[in-house]
């Protein structure tokens, strides 16, 4: 029954999301009285999405068989945790997530955005429905998670080895909740487009919504980086991965996004250019969904590929995507155009930022997807990696970092550039720390010493901006940009010092044997078998040691008997200064081992930053709505 | 500046096209050898079996179109390959073989389990062999005119089904 009250929860909500749609773009005089029924079905449907996940979850830890789903993706020896995260671990879960975080995101768009005007909110839950409801047919009519299957099955076959792990409970729902959250800002924006008010409103209740979609990507993204550094393997922290580029383009778009939003709610600028890219970004989440759930790109995250389930989302990406660029194409002429600004001012800055991160994504774009128009016009095959995209968007990401140095310290509308002469400093620094770069570390690149240089200012001229402050009365906004800020920096100087210092070992060694990785000794132990609730394994026992005290590292290689897979598991071990890390290979037949060991100097800071980041982000939303909250009090 | 609002709508129509295009034409994994069409390259791999015949590039130009079978006794999708094989050979399709990295005993072995449709079987211990046909596993199997041509390459283990293409391919290749 459970699995039932779930569907029938679904269906509900996908008849909710027509009455939502017929009332916000139906016949005239059902819309003027629209507003207040078009909230509470949007609550409704976000409390019937989230019932129906939360069924699933249950049947997920119930283990009960009858499921289809449960049976193919479940097991009843697998940990608890896994169980239940083990829900979105699979085609149809994940699906559910998304649309429940859909669901979930136009509820709350319903509770919060009271103070929008009535018309265009109203538009925006409409354009919130017609997504919902296509997204619900897709689950319903070709992805259903609840389906039985009779008669159940005996055991069930198991989630993939690699994904059993704390990151399969945080890292996708994190990701969608930025993925999907985004879908707030593409409706608002149609919703503005169809009223014509597109202004200085809207971008003040526009923006908690890409703030906080923004904020859940970059930790999704930051968290599913860590996880596929250390669980892959092979000690790399970034593929260029056609999926992980499907999830680094919202997420670029997003960006640019959060910085115009500011020209328009300040400055009332840049109106059709914000509408714009608050369309682009939801829709690269769509792109990004079909790119993953289709399979058309060869991925590591190799999903099945299957052809029904691909023509059902690109109809509804074309179908989305489509219309609201019709609708811009149509309306966007009617924006007045908003006041005018200095060629140095915070606003040309801020559309220098977005430049920037719209040929950043562009370049993604095109290498995503480029192996695929090449494909179809001339036959050839070729694939896209890591070389041309570190170096077209390397470059054009430091020049960005350096513009993001200058920015802060422009004022609004005028041209004063008295305040960059703060920046003598810090660009001092930059240069003495290139400079070093250059002379003492032999191997590496130009792009990584650059931007180790271009790191070491930014890290000091985020600060900027609080100087002439008095610091406990800055607001906490500011306190976010600058957190954001130097969370660019101190990421950049990982990425730097980690790709330029990086030392690999990869040896056939015996028990007993010593290697030298980096400054570490290590030695290797011994190989014995150990065992977990649904895996068997083989681990190694090393010793590292760097100057006093002696670590011991653990990495093993495991078998798991269902579905039978071979998993490495990496040992790491983190100092200050870095990460050893360490990986077990195969025997050799004399009794040697293959053993993968990594010492990475700062690598630990790519993720510090991105954390950095993402509290950054906190820190500005949570500020924001401490100050409106407080307003609204106050009347 | 007006036309520049309609710049989305077609980047976006290019797009779906192209994604259109994909999901009609679902990415095909095997990448063919680009020797097809070419000479075999010039190859002497020794016997796989002391005492057998060794196979060189020379064996593979005598006039007579056949087949070049690579494989494996550590593969197993070869084992469930090995009836179809033996169903071509009694068809009187030539068919030679080439054991990539593979040991004398094993492969003994797996030859007496599963049968010897092989005129000759060269032994290619570091896949120099296996690698100059643009081959990238096992089992893959060519066909080699007379002339000593490749004119045709079979990615994977040969099915029942694909048994009359590969006699019609062998005919042609005369």
């Amino acid at each position: 029954m459970i699995a039932e009250a779930g569907l029938a929860a679904l269906w509900l909500a996908a008849a909710l999301a027509i009455l939502q749609l017929f009332l916000a773009f139906g016949p005239a005089p059902l819309r003027t009285i629209a507003a207040g029924p078009v909230r509470s079905i949007a609550i409704v449907l976000g409390v019937l999405t989230l019932f129906a996940m939360a069924m699933l979850m249950w049947v997920f830890e119930r283990t009960d068989l009858s499921v289809l789903l449960v049976a193919e993706n479940s097991h009843s020896a697998k940990p608890w945790m896994y169980k239940v995260a083990g829900a979105w671990g699979n085609h149809e879960g994940s699906m559910l997530l998304w649309v429940t975080i859909l669901g979930l995101a136009g509820a709350a768009l319903a509770i919060f955005s009271r103070r929008l005007d009535k018309k265009t909110l109203t538009a925006a839950l409409g354009a919130q429905g017609a997504l919902a409801l296509g997204f619900f047919a897709f689950l319903l009519l070709s992805s259903n998670p609840f389906a039985r299957l009779n008669p159940p099955a005996f055991e069930g076959r198991g989630l993939n080895p690699l994904l059993q792990d704390p990151g399969l409970v945080f890292h996708p729902p994190t990701l969608y909740v930025g993925y999907v959250g985004l879908s707030v800002a593409f409706s608002l924006a149609v919703g503005a487009l169809i009223t014509g008010r597109v202004d200085s409103a809207l971008a003040k209740a526009m923006r908690p919504w890409v703030l906080g979609a923004w904020i859940m990507l970059t930790l999704g993204i930051t968290a599913g980086s860590y996880w596929a550094y250390y669980e892959l393997g092979w000690g790399g922290w970034w593929f260029w991965d056609p999926v992980e580029n499907a999830s680094l383009m919202p997420w670029l778009a997003a960006t640019a996004l959060l910085h115009s939003i500011n020209v328009l709610a300040a400055r009332n600028s840049l109106r059709a250019w914000t509408v714009m890219l608050a369309m682009v970004a939801f829709s690269m989440s769509m792109v990004g969904t079909f790119l993953v759930r289709s399979g058309v790109l060869t991925s590591v995250h190799a999903f099945a590929i299957d052809p029904k389930r691909g023509t059902f989302l690109l109809a509804l990406l074309a179908l989305y995507v489509g219309a609201a660029f019709v609708l811009f194409a149509l309306r966007s002429g009617k924006l007045a155009e908003g006041p005018r600004f200095e060629l140095v001012s915070r606003e040309a800055a801020l559309v220098g930022n977005n430049l920037l991160l719209t040929v950043i994504l562009g370049i993604v774009f095109i290498g995503t997807l480029y192996p695929l128009f090449i494909e179809a016009m001339t036959g050839a095959k070729l694939s896209v990696g890591a070389p041309y995209f570190n170096a077209v968007a390397g470059p054009l990401a430091l020049i960005l970092a350096l513009l993001i140095c200058v920015g802060p310290l422009l004022n609004w509308k005028t041209g004063s550039a008295d305040r960059l002469k703060r920046l003598a400093i810090p660009a001092l620094i930059g240069v003495t720390v290139l400079v070093i770069a250059i002379f003492a570390i032999p191997q590496g690149g130009v792009l990584s010493k650059l931007a180790l240089g271009v790191a070491a200012m930014l890290a000091i001229a985020a600060f900027l901006p609080l100087i002439g402050r008095k610091l406990r009365r800055a607001p906490l906004s500011t306190w976010g940009m600058v957190v954001a800020h130097f969370g660019v920096a101190v990421a950049l100087a990982g990425m730097a010092a980690s790709t330029m210092l990086t030392t690999e070992v990869l040896i056939a060694a015996r028990p007993g044997e010593q290697v030298q990785v980096g400054p570490w000794l290590i030695e290797f132990e011994s190989v014995t078998p150990t065992a977990g609730s649904n895996w068997t394994a083989l681990e190694a026992e090393l010793r590292a040691s760097r100057g006093s005290g002696v670590s011991v590292l653990r990495p093993q290689a495991r078998y798991y008997t269902s579905p039978p897979t071979e998993t490495t598991e990496s040992a790491i071990k983190t100092v200050a200064s870095g990460q050893l890390y360490t990986v077990l290979g195969k025997p050799a037949e004399d009794g040697r081992w293959q053993l993968r060991l990594w010492w990475k100097p700062f690598v630990t800071l790519i993720w510090l930053g991105g954390a950095l980041i993402a509290l950054g982000g906190a820190l500005s939303l949570g500020g924001r709505a401490w100050r409106g909250w407080r307003r609204e009090r106050q009347r | 500046m007006k036309k520049l609002r309609f710049v989305p709508v077609v980047l976006a129509a290019l797009v779906i096209v192209a994604l259109v295009w994909r999901l009609a034409h679902p990415p095909d994994t095997d990448v063919q050898s680009a020797m097809v069409g070419k000479a075999v390259p010039a190859f002497v791999a020794p016997a796989a079996l002391p005492g057998n015949a060794a196979l060189s590039s020379a064996n593979l130009a005598d006039g007579r179109p056949k087949l070049v079978n690579f494989f494996a006794s550590w593969c197993v999708p070869c084992v469930g390959e090995a009836p179809v094989l033996a169903m071509l050979e009694q068809q009187g399709v030539p068919i030679v073989g080439i054991a990539v990295r593979d040991r004398p005993a094993d492969l003994r072995q797996f030859l007496s389990d599963n049968g010897d449709p092989f005129a000759r079987i060269g032994s290619d211990p570091e896949s120099r062999v296996q690698l100059a046909f643009g081959s990238a596993g096992v089992p893959e199997t060519f066909v080699v005119d007379g002339r000593g041509i490749i004119r045709l390459q079979h990615i994977g283990p040969i099915e029942p089904g694909d048994v009359q293409d590969l006699i019609q391919a062998v005919k042609e290749a005369k």
